[in-house]
């Protein structure tokens, strides 16, 4: 049963006049088959929370600790992250070109499985995954994210979702910039996963839209680089009509 | 890997009309290494070259004393021979250039002749071994394929050594050369050379210049059009490494009616004090109705400290042409590409392989020699593993 454990997250970026702190003491457990929707305004941390789990170099940790069924997640390189069931879906997907799609999704099926995916199994697999959510055949030729869409790159990252099968799923934002019908499609393709009952899920989001299709366990309000207040999911309802006022006065990250 | 966004680097494409012809070259061409003064290294066409690294190629310093060894292996049928200065076959494609070009020229005692009589079509590559052993030596190569003959020549260089050597492609009328010239030398290696091909009417030039070794390596690859219909193609790939200057100025002189041109040239860098530079010069003369040509250059820097200079030029004197275009862009292996790909648990080596076969991927296609894609992809891979870290 994977358990992420983020125990007093510190984090810091380098800013210009030296290190300034984003996250300020982080708790958070998200067990299998959970969903935590993360709420926050602009500029929270919540991406920065997001990076710092999936390890980017941009963020330094400079307090506390995140562990992955015990193991040290702080320690390990970003691969090793991916390899042991984290999984990061960016709200900014990166452009990598070169490398098409095609061989971008085996390649990384491969070091997650820890084993090359059988050909005739894998190339129905990702067809599959593909016509589930919409996404044109073509795009197997294309190179990684080039020239795609806002909502084209968001559905690239749930068919990643689908196909590496992960322990935790930080989908950070995956909303943002996707019409109503993109929105089902990739609400759909997240529950799809959930529903296998394997991960835990961390869905970061500024609106509450998504969590129509979308249902949290629990809910937390992220505000000035720290959880200000969890609950339930009647939490969202409270955001949807008061939205972050009560938790930005004051308490904004300066 | 955002386009045209070099760091430490130049990234400048000019289309000039009715310049003076070559007008980066800062002499008259000739044969006499005399016509030359030695360059100090602010002129146009040295500016990006380190003059302390060609052990004296350039004043006049330098000195032959052997140690480079030439072995050609050709298919029955082929003339291989070894003349002397005053055979009429040498210095046909073109004058050299620059003083180094000329001081080969004015420096080598035998040159060598291969020969493809006309309507021979081979079914062999030609190979030429160049085989350095610690010295210095001047040299002259010229490969003349007769009316409708077809050949393919493999120029292999390896060791170690000085060398200023210059090549001449002279390419009958409907005749089809293709040529791999492969720089794999000891990273010790100086080599700077003019390779000049003359294309006759109708005929076919296919160059594929490969560049992976040497502490400095300079190569002027240049077309010109002998007759209408002639038809070039060069393509180059280069992988430059930790220390490495890597020079490659190519120059193709449409100044016959009729005549194509298209260059395609990759390479990646990797390691502090790598630098490569590429010239793409394209002059399309009055004369020259019905041209068609396109130049293309891409870089791939993987690590910091590295350095590309790459220039297209394009001079047009005619209006009267089917297309003329360049590219040019250089673009870095991001921090967040290697991200997002490890993020995807693929390790940062693999990451960095992923990425740099992606990039060579079409061109190592586009160049159409199934025997030189495996060896290239092969090399490629070699190059990457020596270099991590
Ligand atoms: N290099 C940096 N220098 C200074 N401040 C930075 C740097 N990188 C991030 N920050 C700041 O960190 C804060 C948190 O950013 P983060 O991207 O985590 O917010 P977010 O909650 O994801 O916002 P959004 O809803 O807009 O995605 C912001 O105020 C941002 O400006
Ligand atoms: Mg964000």
């Amino acid at each position: 049963m994977a358990t992420l454990e983020i125990n007093d997250l510190h984090v810091s970026v380098d800013a210009e006049g030296g290190p300034r702190e984003i996250l300020r003491g982080v708790d958070l457990t998200v067990k299998q088959g959970e969903t935590h929707a993360i709420m926050g305004p602009n500029g929270s941390g919540k991406s920065t929370l997001a990076y710092s789990l999936a390890g980017h170099p941009k963020y330094t940790v400079t307090g506390g600790t995140v562990t992955l069924d015990g193991e040290d997640v702080l320690a390990m390189s970003v691969d090793e992250r991916a390899r042991a069931g984290v999984f990061l879906a960016m709200q900014y997907p990166v452009e990598v070109p070169g490398v098409s799609v095609s061989n971008f999704l085996r390649t990384s099926a491969t070091a997650i499985r820890g084993e090359a995916p059988k050909l005739r199994t894998w190339v129905k697999e990702v067809k599959e995954a593909m016509e589930r959510l919409h996404i044109d055949p073509s795009f197997a030729e294309r190179n990684v994210n080039e020239g795609f869409s806002g909502g084209e790159k968001k559905r690239h990252e749930i068919l990643q979702l689908e196909l590496l099968k992960p322990a935790i799923a930080i989908l950070d934002e995956t909303d943002s910039g996707l019409d109503v019908d993109a929105l089902r499609v990739v609400s759909e393709g997240v529950n799809r996963v959930r529903e296998a009952g394997q991960v835990g899920t961390l869905l970061i989001t500024h609106y509450t839209r998504i969590l129509r299709y979308i249902k949290p366990d629990h809910v937390h309000v992220f505000a000035a680089g720290r959880i200000a207040e969890s609950g339930g999911p009647e939490l969202a309802d409270k955001l949807e009509e008061e939205g972050y006022e009560e938790y930005v006065k004051g308490g904004a990250s300066e | 890997m955002a386009e045209t966004i070099p760091a430490g680097s130049t990234t400048d494409g000019v289309i000039q009309v009715g310049q003076p012809t070559d007008a980066r070259v800062s002499a008259p061409a000739s044969y006499d290494v005399a016509d030359f003064p030695v360059p100090h290294g602010r002129e146009e066409d040295w500016r990006f070259t380190p003059l302390e690294r060609l052990r004296g190629l350039h004043d006049g310093t330098a000195v032959a004393d052997g140690g480079v060894k030439v072995e050609v292996a050709a298919p029955a049928g082929v003339t291989v021979e070894t003349v002397g200065r005053d055979d009429a076959r040498l210095g046909k494609a073109g004058k050299p250039v620059d003083r180094v070009a000329a001081q080969a020229y004015s420096s080598f005692e035998k040159a060598s002749v291969v020969s493809v009589p006309k309507e021979t079509v081979l079914t062999e590559p030609v190979r030429i071994a160049v085989h350095g052993e610690g010295g210095t030596a001047f040299g002259h190569q010229v490969i003349e394929i007769g009316a409708f003959a077809e050949a393919v020549v493999v120029i292999d260089h390896t060791g170690d050594a000085t060398v200023a050597a210059n090549v001449e492609y002279l390419i009958g009328d409907g005749a089809k050369l293709t040529v791999v010239s492969v720089q794999d030398w000891d990273d010790t290696a100086v080599h700077v050379g003019q390779h000049t091909a003359l294309v006759g009417r109708d005929a076919t030039f296919k160059s594929v210049v490969v560049t992976f070794g040497g502490d400095l390596v300079r190569l002027h690859p240049r077309v010109v059009y002998g007759a209408p219909g002639g038809e070039a193609e060069l393509y180059g790939l280069y992988f430059t490494d930790n220390g490495q200057h890597q020079e490659h100025r190519l120059f193709i002189d449409h100044d016959t009616p009729h005549c194509r041109s298209n260059v395609a040239y990759k390479g990646a860098l990797q390691g502090a004090e790598a630098h490569a530079v590429w010239i793409g010069d394209v002059l399309i003369r009055a004369a020259a109705e019905g041209t068609d040509t396109y130049e293309l250059n891409r870089n791939l820097v993987l690590t910091d400290g590295a350095r590309v200079d790459s220039v297209p030029n394009l001079e047009i004197e005619t209006g009267e042409i089917v297309g003329a275009g360049h590219a040019s862009a250089t673009g870095r292996f991001e921090d967040e590409q290697l991200f997002y790909l490890m993020a995807r648990g693929i390790p940062a080596d693999e990451a960095r392989r992923l990425v740099v076969r992606g990039f060579f991927a079409e061109l190592v296609q586009q160049i159409g020699l199934p025997e030189l894609e495996e060896r290239l992809i092969a090399k490629i891979e070699a190059e990457l593993e020596a270099s991590v870290g």
